[in-house]
């Protein structure tokens, strides 16, 4: 086979070698003597395996157009990404623990590190984390310890799989969260209730824009009244926003956290996508995952090295800052690639471009009669109220190709009908014309 | 200088004048290697509770919890030390004590190792 | 040799841009009117400004600092690197796989929900479990995964349990999860034979247990034939067995954890299953359960019905959800393909060709190295450097440097902490017979310079970009961005 270079020669070399006649002896010997029958197939050729995977590719309706978003975003990705992170000696590579063979992979680490903190002006950033929701979940529990408290606030204008994980992360721990509502016209989050819950809690947790796409413009006085009382603030933020909106760490976010697959990283049905996290300079001890600082060796070159290892749970075991091991080191490579590529006027742009046409869609809709649902600003995201269920529109129109975006009363049930609606740079004049007029339909 | 005493989690006591300073032995730093940080998670006037974790000293590649040896009231924390954690390697058992305590009960100092039986314990004696 | 690589910062200059937007076809907006006046952006993130050009070379340059799988050999213990196929590469980039939204509806992907569901149908397979999901995005997300499925079970059954026991010889993952799920960690010596030693077991095992985690073989290589026995203590009490899978290389077609009585296991794709590294993920690290815990499975579970396949998120009892969506699923597609390309067969000869090469490369290395458990091994083993370290006071690190001056990247070292100055080798069945001699002798070689001119090893790597760097420097002056000049 062709993934097992032995030949049937070496193998009967290497067994008499040891003085073994059969590879089952030698199980036997190290104190295995079964074997059993999986139930699994044959083996298959390339071809074989290809015309079955490509068939079940097959299987699958694309849409011609979708304005679906609610944390996985269609934006333009750079061809040179693909090329960059297909580099076997990328891909292929190891976790860098031997840094003299690994300054490719460090360095870059280093980079993106740099950039993140440059894109939410945060001191240190990690080297990444498993997707948006775990990286919020794992920084409640930076909160938790950092602060020795055992309640969390968290907005419910969070990405609701976003809060779910975040359930799940607390739930063998001490620790309490209350939820901070938001207002059902603006869609921000109710400051006031804050102000009565900060005393005793560790964080306050908002995602901005949150899940809604609105802008939540009053997160600086959400910062003072969590730190008034010794909390910390957490933000969690599309990277892409960031673009052309201010930055976490100056309007007083202790610790940013991202879901960063718009940063260069297809859709992918899910993953693997990137959990971001950074945080200001006192937590860097608390932070959970790896982090990459630059030194010099013997002969006073520069060069990178994992450091702070002792936080971690190779040396650390049960007192670690979290378990994590493996995360997402090539998203973040392409992050990074992407980051690099668009560069400091191009992610202005883009976020520009994403302003723009959600602006355009938003004016094109009311002009068709329809209304928005929250009165907040938006980036990219938007919901719209429409005159039937959200589940019809999206089944009628789904026949016509277009998916017109995120139906909201699976997690809002008092939500069913409205959709919520992500313009990104990639859709056309033409296609938004299209979804005003399609929805303009039902109004009539 | 009075008598250190140790124990078997390489912490040593020593009586001075009212207090009884307090802090990790030669073989610990020895067997940690250059120490990077130390972190003393108590303050002046907090309690020491004997055989609980009051301290982290780490190197690059280890940490290690240091466990209180007496019970007692934090009188001083030397912050030399947290600014200069190579002191510990140049002076674990000497100039580099890490807290200083009221202790409630001498009779918890009496009954540690004496130097002979920790360096016993330790393979040395 | 090859030349350090600037920073991309330092290719940077005002104009440059390495990717241009399509023109805006709609009204340019000016953000001042739209955005509230806190959120409008005051300084613009100083990313750097570089053409296409310099950042393909720049990364390029990077990349050939860096070794990898497909350059050589990584015999390290316990990650199982093995060949990276590339058919699973272009199969996982089709691009209905890579283009589908995760919400999708289900009508329109039941070609993704059938893959998801054929995959989580072939693993429960080879570990002969009954239920399973593949939402964990890394093995030490499969084992908090695992320990509040740990946790569920027994509030479910009123029984208050507050610790989780491990062997000494644990990956430091497994008592970092379990306190991450709220319980204390007892560890279980091993015993001389380096196997769990039943005595302590029965000695540690309390009504306060809840479960206990395991890896077999265990991460001396050594097949713990007790694990029954260990099964049926815990069993007696009510308690749990966890399987960590990251040696599963060693079993697949021989047994399997259901076999040895485990109610939990988590298998790493990224180790087994030959999908890439990465550098650091991402991985995948699927959690399978008995029938009883299959209730406590992350929501939602794939499906398979009259109409088709479908995720089933109706699951009362479910532990909840460990990330937003369906977990790496590209990182799954590749899993498949390997399981589908390799057969019942292929995997069976996988792990006879993964414990054949372990115990070659043992054999050409005991009569050098120290081995504290002399024992026939499965697919890794674990020598020591302690004779040659006491007689010339190169350490294993020593050595482990220099063997990259010999174009290996080195074994696991220091680990498992059980085993001083300890060498953890693991060469997996896709290295050929010659790579393994090559290997042994360049141990063998270093081990005799260690005697003749330990300095020269001490001093080691000479032939790598860079040398051995300042770990201490790199703690006490930290330095975890690039900074710039103007403030």
């Amino acid at each position: 086979m062709s993934y097992l270079p032995l030949t049937d020669g070496e193998r009967k070399t290497m067994l008499s070698m040891m003085g073994y006649s059969s590879i089952d002896q030698l199980f036997t010997d190290a104190g295995l003597s079964e074997k059993v029958k999986l139930g699994l197939g044959e083996s298959m050729s390339e071809a074989e395996v290809s015309a079955h995977i490509t068939k079940m590719a097959g299987e699958i309706t694309s849409p011609v157009v979708s304005f679906a978003g609610a944390g996985a975003y269609d934006h333009l990705i750079p061809s040179v990404i693909n090329h960059l992170t297909s580099r076997a000696e990328f891909y292929t590579a190891y976790t860098p623990y031997q840094p003299e063979i690994s300054q490719g992979t460090l360095q870059a680490i280093y980079e993106y590190q740099t950039m993140i903190c440059e894109l939410s002006a945060m001191d240190v950033a990690n080297a990444s984390m498993y997707d948006g929701g775990s990286a919020l979940a794992e920084s409640a529990l930076l909160s938790l310890r950092a602060t020795n408290r055992k309640r969390i606030l968290l907005a419910e204008s969070i990405h609701p799989r976003y809060r779910e994980v975040l359930h799940t992360y607390l739930s063998g721990l001490d620790a309490e969260i209350i939820s901070i509502p938001f207002d059902q016209k603006t869609g921000m989050v109710d400051t006031a209730c804050i102000e009565r819950n900060s005393d005793g809690s560790s964080a306050m947790l908002l995602q901005n824009p949150n899940f809604f796409g609105v802008v939540e413009e009053s997160a600086p006085r959400m910062a003072e009244l969590i730190h008034r009382t010794g909390g910390l603030f957490i933000v969690s933020a599309d990277p892409i926003s960031l673009g052309i909106m201010e930055a976490p760490g100056n309007y007083g976010a202790d610790i940013y956290t991202a879901e960063g697959q718009g940063l260069g990283t297809p859709l992918s049905f899910g993953g693997p996508y990137l959990g971001i996290m950074a945080g200001k300079t006192n937590l860097e001890r608390n932070m959970p995952g790896r982090l990459v600082g630059r030194t010099t060796d013997s002969a006073g070159r520069t060069g990178y090295v994992l450091t702070l290892q002792t936080r971690e749970q190779h040396i650390r075991r049960q007192k670690a800052t979290s378990n994590i091991c493996s995360n997402q080191a090539l998203v973040a490579l392409s992050a990074n690639i992407f980051l690099a590529l668009l560069g400091k006027e191009g992610i202005y742009e883009l976020a520009l471009q994403n302003l723009a046409k959600a602006e355009y869609a938003k004016r094109k809709l009311k002009e068709k009669g329809l209304r928005l649902c929250f009165s907040g600003a938006n980036f990219n995201e938007f919901v719209v109220e429409l005159p039937v269920t959200s589940a019809k529109v999206y089944k009628d129109l789904s026949k016509q190709g277009v998916v017109p975006g995120i139906t909201l009363d699976r997690w809002y049930p008092q939500l069913k009908k409205h959709l919520l609606v992500c313009v990104t740079e990639k859709k056309t004049k033409a296609e938004i014309d299209r979804l005003a007029d399609l929805l303009g339909r039902l109004v009539k | 200088m009075g008598e250190t005493r140790y124990t078997d989690t390489h912490e040593w006591v020593r009586q001075e004048g009212e207090e009884q300073l307090v802090g990790i032995t030669d073989h610990a730093q020895h067997e940690l290697g250059e120490i990077v940080y130390l972190e003393v998670k108590v303050s002046a006037g907090d309690k020491l509770v004997k055989g609980k974790e009051f301290a982290v000293i780490e190197s690059v590649k280890a940490a290690s919890d240091v466990y209180a040896p007496i019970s007692g009231e934090v009188t001083r924390v030397n912050d030399a030390v947290v600014q200069n954690t190579g002191l510990i390697n140049q002076d674990a058992e000497g100039s580099a004590w890490i807290v200083a305590v009221k202790p409630t009960d001498i009779a918890e100092f009496n009954s540690m190792m004496d130097v002979a039986a920790y360096k016993k314990a330790i393979g040395e004696g | 040799m090859i030349q350090p690589e600037k920073i991309i910062y330092d290719y940077s200059a005002p104009g440059k841009r390495g990717y241009e937007l399509p023109r805006l076809d709609v009204p340019a907006v000016d953000p001042i009117k739209v955005l509230p006046r806190t959120m409008q952006r005051s300084k613009k993130a100083r990313l750097p400004e570089v053409s296409e050009v310099e950042v393909v070379r720049h990364f390029t340059r990077l990349s050939r600092l860096n070794y990898g799988v497909d350059i050589g050999f990584y015999p390290l213990g316990s990650c199982t690197m093995k060949y990276n196929p590339k058919i699973n590469e272009d199969l996982a980039r089709l691009g209905p796989f890579i283009n589908t939204h995760p919400l999708a509806e289900e009508k329109a992907t039941q070609g993704l929900i059938r893959l998801y569901y054929q995959l989580g149908e072939a693993l429960l397979k080879i570990v002969g479990m009954s239920a399973i999901t593949l939402q964990p995005t890394a093995g030490a997300h499969g084992e908090m995964v695992g320990m509040l499925i740990v946790r569920a079970y027994h509030r479910d059954r009123g029984n208050r349990r507050s610790v989780v026991l491990i062997p000494d010889s644990s990956h430091g993952t497994n008592p970092a999860s379990a306190t991450l799920a709220g319980y204390t960690i007892q560890e279980v010596a091993s015993d001389e034979r380096g196997r769990i030693d039943l005595n302590a077991l029965r000695k540690a095992i309390t009504p306060e247990v809840a479960a206990m985690m395991v890896t077999n073989p265990s991460t001396l290589g050594l097949f713990e034939e007790q694990m029954p026995q260990v099964a049926e203590l815990l069993h007696e009490i009510d308690a749990l067995l966890y399987y960590d899978g990251a040696n599963a290389n060693a079993i697949m077609g021989r047994t399997t954890p259901d076999a040895m009585g485990c109610d939990i296991v988590h298998l790493n794709l990224h180790k087994t299953f030959s999908t890439p590294h990465g550098g650091g993920g991402p991985g995948a690290g699927p959690v399978a359960v008995t029938e009883k815990l299959a209730p406590y499975l992350p929501v939602p579970l794939a499906v398979k019905a009259e109409g088709g396949y479908s995720f089933d998120y109706d699951r009362p009892k479910s532990i909840g959800r460990v990330q937003a969506w369906q977990g790496n699923f590209l990182v799954l597609v590749k899993a498949l393909v390997y399981i589908l390309t390799m057969g019942e067969e292929g995997l069976r000869q996988v792990s006879e060709d993964a414990v054949l090469n372990a115990n070659y490369l043992r054999h050409l290395l005991k009569e050098t190295y120290y081995f504290k458990y002399d024992y026939p091994c499965m697919h890794e083993f674990v020598a020591s450097s302690r004779v040659l370290t006491a007689e010339t006071g190169v350490r294993t690190l020593d050595v482990a440097k220099r063997l990259m001056d010999f174009g290996f990247h080195p074994p696991t070292v220091y680990f498992p902490l059980i085993v001083e100055e300890a060498l953890m080798v693991e060469p997996t069945e896709t290295e050929d017979k010659a790579t393994l001699e090559a290997f042994a002798n360049a141990l063998k070689q270093i081990y005799q310079e260690a005697k003749t001119s330990p300095d020269k090893v001490k001093g080691a790597p000479y032939t790598t970009p860079v040398g051995r760097l300042d770990e201490v420097k790199a703690v006490k002056e930290l330095d975890l961005r690039h900074k710039f000049t103007d403030a």
